[in-house]
């Protein structure tokens, strides 16, 4: 897909070039298009999306209940994937978020739960300030931990992800025998939580929840810093070469620090949404997230050395796996089958992602 | 040209351990002039920018910098009083933008309402006049630098450091890695960045890079000063020689010439 160049004639070559032209190409809307990390993941949606339309057509794959259902299934993975690509691009991995979203499940739980039943039968709002500290506290843990040691994030989260899950099933099961948690709509306050992050937006008789309004907020909130603050170009600056942006005074440290703690606030915030949702917690909630949010990020055309991609590319990967696992579904073909797909989605989008960028280097 | 030097080193040494890496080192440069440092490798090049950069302190001597005695504690330190050093593999990030990268960590930002922005309006059109008051005239500053060739991404970096205002500009082997018509592209902007009124110190090994645009030549080896010549005192041919140690070359051509 090249530009057509007219076919030069000798003369034309030796001419010395006239200044500044000889230099300037055009680049057409669509090459410059086909320039951008989250294109190759807008593609893949809509193939994806037009593949089971056709091939699920009898079962109501293009309905209002089945596009809720899908946004329903997108929402929590993509407040994930849209934190853990920024710290992605900034060259870090947080493997530990999926655990957490279950460790901060229970510790909600555990902390609003009578204490006739082993829980410590703390107000809300104390409890959902303790926990969010907590996030914070295991953000900052694993980046300093990253930092200090100059260790792989892929290991030391690695670590943490085996840790919180643990703690996520240790705690509970020492104070109160159980792996599960609910009854969350006894708490005082519980109108009031069901509002914010619980509630069912009905329109045209399909129920769509309010946590795809947290991800688009959250999502659209992210694109604005990476691409228009200048925290953003700090990250891209970091993960593209971390060295060359300390030296010229880029805090690479603390922006990736704050970049871990905000992958931990997304695990809080899928955990509160997902307590009121479900009215209680699990402790094996949150399990393989963290995978899927990374496989999200890049389908959407991060790079997975850092230093090259997009939110909005993460928030249409979270979109594609959900329509994928829905579409699988209720087409009726076997669940076993899903892993196969994400996995072999998961390798196409990098190879096509891969090619595109490379295009987009040499244009 | 003014007469005072802005930057001038008087007998630095600089030691590590038992190994000596500069002795009694001198050489200055003046504002709008270009001082060419010559020297092979394992001269002492690379001690001496660490020691002009501010990575390094003397170990011996004195280091004038605007007529005062000073000491740099950091790179920094002496960047934020107008010494720049634009190193061999230049803190650019390949994947960056050639206008991010030209203000990645000095963002010029402004206010919409009560939120502050990178204001990138202003840095794309400051990057492209930057640019082209060196010469260039960017095709694009959305382009990645990564599809810069080697002498304009040398390039983006010089502006970047005039911009910033560099006083004395030290070039670790700008043209090292180049072909000769890239290479002949820095070297016009080095006079640039000299006809603006900078110091300009170009580390080199290649006289023939040095020769056209110095106007004089400090020649470095094995960690002293050979000589200091200004531009009507030394030829092209001399130049060479005395890098290479006339005598070690004289032998060279001697030796292969007779196995020939």
């Amino acid at each position: 897909m090249t530009t057509e160049v007219a076919p030069e004639t000798a003369d034309e070559a030796d001419k010395p070039a006239a200044a500044p032209d000889e230099r300037v190409r055009e680049v057409s809307w669509f090459d410059r298009l086909l320039s951008r990390p989250e294109v190759g993941a807008l593609i893949a949606l809509v193939v994806v999306w037009i593949g089971f339309a056709i091939i699920a057509s009898d079962n109501n794959f293009v309905s209002m209940a089945t596009t809720a259902a899908i946004l329903n299934r997108a929402a929590p993975l993509g407040i994930l994937a849209v934190a853990v690509s920024l710290l992605m691009i900034a060259g870090e991995f947080d493997l530990s978020i999926g655990s957490l979203v279950g460790f901060i499940g229970m510790a909600v739980m555990l902390m609003v739960t009578s204490s006739a039943q082993g829980g410590w039968a703390l107000p809300l709002l104390p409890t959902l300030l303790l926990t969010l500290i907590l996030a914070l506290a295991v953000g900052w843990f694993n980046g300093t931990l990253v930092l200090q040691t100059k260790l792989p994030s892929f290991i030391i989260t690695l670590g943490s992800l085996f840790i919180f899950r643990g703690l996520a099933v240790a705690i509970p099961r020492t104070r109160t025998g159980r792996s599960q948690l609910g009854n969350f709509d006894d708490t005082p306050g519980f109108g009031f939580m069901d509002a914010v992050f619980g509630q069912k937006i009905s329109i045209f008789g399909a129920n769509f929840d309010i946590a795809i309004l947290w991800w688009v907020g959250i999502t659209l909130l992210l694109v604005f810093v990476l691409r228009r603050t200048r925290v953003g170009s700090w990250i891209f600056g970091v993960g593209g070469d971390a060295n060359a942006a300390r030296n010229v005074g880029v805090p690479v440290n603390r922006l990736k620090t704050a970049l871990f703690m905000t992958t931990a606030v997304a695990a809080f915030l899928v955990a509160v949404l997902q307590i009121v949702q479900f009215n209680g917690a699990d402790s094996l909630r949150g399990t393989q997230q963290e995978f899927n949010a990374i496989i999200a990020a890049v389908v959407g055309g991060t790079l997975l050395t850092g230093g090259y991609g997009s939110v909005l590319g993460a928030a249409l990967g979270a979109l594609i796996f959900a329509m994928v696992q829905q579409g699988i579904i209720i087409t009726g073909v076997d669940g076993d089958w899903f892993k196969v797909f994400v996995g072999a989605i998961l390798v196409l989008a990098v190879i096509f992602n891969n090619a595109l960028r490379q295009r987009a280097m040499k244009r | 040209m003014s007469d005072a030097p802005l930057l001038e080193l008087k007998k630095v040494s600089k030691y590590f351990g038992s190994v000596i890496a500069l002795q009694d080192v001198s050489m200055f440069v003046r504002a709008g002039e270009v001082t060419c440092l010559l020297g092979d490798n394992g001269a002492g090049k690379s001690t001496l920018i660490k020691t002009l950069a501010g990575v390094h302190l003397p170990s011996e001597g004195t280091y004038y910098y605007e007529g005062e005695e000073t000491l740099f504690e950091s790179p920094r330190e002496a960047l934020n009083r107008g010494i720049a050093t634009v190193y061999q593999d230049l803190a650019m990030v390949p994947l960056m933008s050639i206008w991010r990268n030209f203000f990645l960590g000095s963002e010029p930002t402004k206010k919409i309402g009560p939120i502050t922005v990178y204001d990138q309006a202003f840095a794309k059109q400051t990057t492209r006049e930057e640019m082209a008051k060196m010469g260039i005239d960017i095709r694009d500053p959305d382009q990645p630098v990564g599809t810069l060739s080697g002498g304009e991404r040398q390039s983006v970096a010089i502006a970047r450091a005039v911009f910033f205002g560099a006083k004395v500009l030290i070039l670790d082997e700008p043209t090292a890695a180049l072909g000769v018509k890239q290479a002949g592209v820095v070297l016009r902007y080095i006079t640039q960045a000299r006809d603006r009124g900078i110091g300009v110190i170009f580390i080199t090994h290649n006289p023939h890079h040095a020769f056209p645009v110095g106007d004089h030549f400090v020649i470095l080896r094995r960690g002293t000063v050979m000589g200091d010549f200004s531009k009507d005192e030394v030829s092209r041919e001399e130049l060479v020689r005395m890098m290479a140690g006339g005598a070690d070359l004289d032998a060279l051509e001697h030796e292969l010439s007779t196995r020939a």
